[in-house]
């Protein structure tokens, strides 16, 4: 039996009396909690919460058996790695005394506090964790539909879409052009169409030298631009950036004709990799926790939904303010959730958080480029703490670029034997 | 120096309601932006875009701080004889860009 301060014991006491039923531990019982994704948000949220508080019963609802990384997975394109290296297990969670349902979610009851899985199943929660990551907007780029993406695929989501992507490159003659439609803000990743170009340019570069890359951007700015532009300017002459207000902006798709069209041109392409709109994962409309935008608000300090109570969502699914959607992202929100959800069941309040972001892109197998930053609460919203965000340097010699480079590798073995491993 | 994009069709039918589209690359800036010393940056804007088809004005607009960077403007018009479309925009510090497209008309 812990023992209550008094102070806490207060605290408690408060928090029972405004939070209507009681906290699951306050009444004796074991806290239920329920995770739904288990990607790099959801089961790191899941292994953590059970590592704060072993007390707690907790479920990972995800429907594949087998996990496929989005960060590195551009070099899965380029030729450079095997999707295989990609691919994650979740024997480790079980052993952490995770029960991991293999099964979608589909159905959430926010009054009942239920989820229902695809296989029939109904588990109860005293707190639900959403991390479902991205779905695509179909049409909303018109053209760009499912079998759309059959023909210019959008990779976005890593699988069988990166092998597409790359047995089109393997397939293209030499000479021929790669055309990437790159989305406005927000979307997964904000380098990634940027590190994807340059891997796909240096593929071209050593295999096909004849042959070129344009990037049509709905956007005049994009994250750690300098770094990649300066690197383009050096490495790759063959590849272009279109950017919002040179008319890059893609306004539809014409699969048939293989060309994706702006408001000022129409460029044909041989290999069309469309990186399209997004927003929150399916589930999250499911459970009425996305607004209009498609994303889904949440508390700064504690990840809970501000449209449903008792439900947290994390990482790309979320608006968390400063911090980007991505994979270190979800992990750092993961933990900060899960520290909160532990609090929370057990009757007291949530810790003020920090968490911390880290990007590397490659942009050659031997030249890597970051960015970071620390992230606080502030005005109800993640904001960037002052001082905190830097990039690699602009001027720096081949030997520093290769060095982040294997930072790069190093970082994605890390993560993924934290969450995994 | 400014780069102007138009997209206006080659080729129409008499009668037929055209779309034309134009985007210039220009900062517009407010001068209401403090600058790092604190004191307001200059403003810097485009105040005037004009459309004449064989001469005749067809489309005007002025332009305030409020509107965002790079300006993109979109209109219609009828095509009714084959000539040309000039486009001009006039903003401050002498600002001047001009741009002309043929248009045949069947």
């Amino acid at each position: 039996m812990r023992r209550t301060s008094r102070r806490e014991f207060l605290r408690a006491a408060a928090a029972g009396a405004a939070l209507l039923p009681l906290p699951a531990i306050a009444q004796g019982a074991s806290a239920r909690v329920v995770v739904v994704g288990g990607g790099f948000g959801g089961a790191t949220c899941a292994r953590f919460i059970k590592r704060i508080d072993p007390r707690i019963n907790v479920t990972l609802v995800e429907a594949n058996r087998m996990f496929i990384a989005c960060p590195y997975s551009n070099t899965v394109i380029a030729g450079l790695r095997d999707l295989a290296a990609q691919q994650f297990g979740y024997d480790k969670l079980a052993t952490d005394q995770v029960a991991v349902q293999f099964s979608p979610a589909t159905g959430i009851d926010p009054q009942r506090r239920t989820v229902t899985l695809g296989n029939g199943t109904e588990h109860a929660y005293d707190r639900l964790v959403l991390s479902p990551g991205i779905d695509i907007r179909w049409n909303a780029l018109p053209g760009y539909t499912e079998t759309a993406a059959e023909r210019m695929p959008h990779a976005w989501r890593a699988g069988e879409q990166t092998l597409l992507l790359r047995r089109q490159l393997e397939a293209m003659e030499d000479g021929g052009t790669v055309v990437i439609s790159a989305p406005a803000n927000p979307f997964r990743c904000p380098p990634g169409p940027y590190e994807r170009a340059s891997l796909i340019a240096y593929y071209l570069k050593t295999k096909k030298p004849k042959s070129k890359l344009i990037i049509l951007d709905a956007k005049d700015a994009f994250s750690k631009q300098r770094l990649f532009e300066n690197a383009w300017k050096a490495l790759y002459p063959n590849l272009e950036w279109v950017s919002l207000s040179k008319g890059g902006k893609v306004t539809s798709v014409d699969v048939g004709a293989m060309t994706l069209v702006t408001d000022f041109d129409r460029h044909k392409a041989d290999v069309a990799n469309v990186i399209p709109p997004q927003k929150a994962g399916h589930i999250a409309d499911v459970a009425a926790v996305a607004d209009r935008t498609g994303w889904c608000p949440i508390d700064p300090a504690s990840f809970e939904s501000k449209l449903q109570p008792n439900i947290h969502v994390i990482g790309d699914a979320s608006i968390a303010g400063a911090m980007p959607k991505s994979a270190f992202s979800a992990n750092a929100q993961a933990k900060v959730c899960a520290a909160a959800v532990a609090k929370l069941v057990a009757g007291s309040t949530p810790d003020e958080p920090r968490l911390i972001n880290t990007c590397y892109s490659l942009v050659a197998p031997d030249y890597g480029i970051s960015i970071e930053g620390v992230y606080r609460p502030a005005d109800g919203q993640i904001k960037e703490v002052e001082g905190t965000a830097g990039v690699s340097p602009l001027d720096a010699p081949n030997a520093t670029r290769a060095l982040e480079a294997t930072f790069a590798n190093d970082w994605f073995k890390t993560i993924t034997t934290e969450v995994f491993g | 120096m400014a780069r102007a994009l138009i997209n206006a069709p080659a080729k129409a039918k008499r009668g037929e309601v055209i779309e034309i589209k134009t985007l210039i690359s220009h900062i517009m800036e407010t001068g209401f932006r403090p600058d790092s010393t604190g004191k307001p940056v200059p403003r810097d804007i485009i105040t005037e875009f004009i459309c004449k088809y064989n001469g005749e004005e067809i489309f005007r607009a002025e332009l305030f701080p409020a509107i965002a960077a790079n300006p993109f403007l979109t209109f219609f018009t009828v095509a009714d004889e084959t000539g040309t479309l000039n486009f001009e925009w006039i903003g401050d510090n002498g600002f001047t860009a001009t741009e002309s497209v043929n248009i045949t008309v069947e």
